[in-house]
């Protein structure tokens, strides 16, 4: 390469690299204001600001969810298998609510330690499968919510 | 010149606006019938025959273009940070007019990965729009695609136009690894990448051979609609040159 053409491709580098560093610098130090939700661990620790409006996701935990027969209203538990907190929503929930798929919560935490939701979003992962495949897996204990919670419980 | 060699030939017969426009010209076909081909085999097989999910049933089957449509607005947008680079270093015209070229397309692009993802949030999400960190990042994509051709006809000077461009291309780029760890890095609603070029993807093979038939269909449709946009740019350039002249009265 000719000097000319060199001292350009330095400053295309330099370019490039000062971006990507500056960028990096100011993103390293909103780390925490960039994740969307906060975990139930989070909570549990006071990591999440109270008394304001927050997001908080994890796991519905099996066998926790309590529909009011007489209203919209449910109630159920939320964990990241090392803690866990107690939601309530009234409302329609969107169609990928089920027990053990992950979900983020919009709401508050209340004075007893519960969060009171104002919009749950369901959140789903990247193991799409045909019906057959789910039904196989589940019997075998194999689904991939399944292993985690497996995982998460040995350790 | 004195650095022929540093760089394969057909790097410097690119150069050559002449020999990008018959090049072009004959690998504009193959690309066009390549594309007809993959897209149609690839919708109907994923609209047809791909099993639907077991989760989220028929609507899942809108990723067969909201992944490609992804995938391909972000190479679209290395392509063009990378042809705005070798345009400042080798003062390469045609270089710039392919960077020129890939900006409009890739918006396009980019707008209808964002729109596919906002009809798949709402029905599974429960929300057409969340302040993520991997929608978020899309987005300034898409406003990045949208500087850069506002910067390009905003000055006067063709050359100049690229400089300016090709630098603003070029600090824009640090957002495509932003994009692609931003699921990673952060919590998000979004879900994990669904293609990795390191692993096999988690979803059995009758669902990921049509989304690759469609990725690789998307990538020769930006193929043709990128060939045609620069030889227009070929010709308007190089309206004053003898072999455009004798092209047009031909």
């Amino acid at each position: 390469m000719n000097p000319k053409r060199k001292q350009r491709l330095m400053i295309v580098l330099f370019i490039v690299f000062g971006a990507a560093i500056a960028v990096g610098l100011v993103m390293y130090a909103l780390n925490q204001n960039i994740n969307l939700f906060y975990s139930p661990t989070d909570i549990a620790e006071g990591k999440a600001p109270e008394e304001t409006r927050i997001r908080a996701g994890g796991m519905v935990v099996e066998g926790s969810v309590k529909r009011d027969p007489e209203s919209l209203k449910v109630q159920f538990g939320m964990t990241d298998y090392a803690h866990s907190v107690t939601v309530t929503y009234e409302g329609i929930l969107p169609d990928l609510f089920r027990e053990g798929q992950g979900i983020v919560a919009q709401g508050e935490m209340n004075a007893d330690g519960v969060f009171e939701a104002v919009e749950v979003l369901a959140k789903h992962d990247e193991n799409y499968m045909p019906p057959e495949v789910a039904e196989a897996l589940e019997k075998a204990g194999q689904m991939p919510d399944q292993v985690r919670a497996r995982e998460a419980q040995q350790q | 010149m004195a650095d022929k060699k540093w760089m394969p030939r057909w790097f410097y017969q690119l150069a050559s606006p002449r020999w990008c426009y018959d090049i072009t010209g004959k690998l504009l076909p193959i690309f066009a019938v390549a594309a007809v081909l993959l897209l149609v085999t690839g919708t109907v097989w994923a609209l047809m025959f791909a099993p639907a999910d077991y989760q989220q049933g028929n609507s899942f089957r809108i990723i067969y273009i909201h992944v490609p449509s992804a995938i391909l607005a972000q190479s679209c947008y290395m392509m063009m940070a990378v042809a705005g680079a070798i345009g400042l270093i080798w003062k390469m015209k045609v270089a710039d007019m392919v960077a020129k070229s890939c900006a409009p397309i890739g918006a396009t692009i980019a707008i209808l990965a964002l729109a596919t993802g906002a009809i798949w949030g709402k029905p599974t999400w429960g929300s057409w729009w969340v302040w993520d960190a991997r929608l978020t990042s899309m987005l300034i994509l898409l406003f990045l695609y949208f500087g850069v051709m506002a910067l390009n006809s905003a000055i006067e000077s063709e050359q100049t136009a690229a400089q300016a461009t090709a630098v603003l291309a070029l600090v824009g780029l640090v957002n495509i690894p932003i994009i692609k760890y931003s699921v990673d890095w952060w919590n998000t609603l979004h879900q994990p990448a669904t293609f990795t070029l390191t692993e096999k993807p988690a979803m059995p093979p009758e669902m990921w051979i049509p989304l690759l038939v469609m990725v690789i269909g998307f990538y020769c449709f930006f193929a043709v609609a990128m060939m045609l946009r620069l030889r227009n740019e070929i010709v308007r350039r190089e309206r004053r040159s003898s072999w455009v002249r004798e092209l047009i009265s031909g």
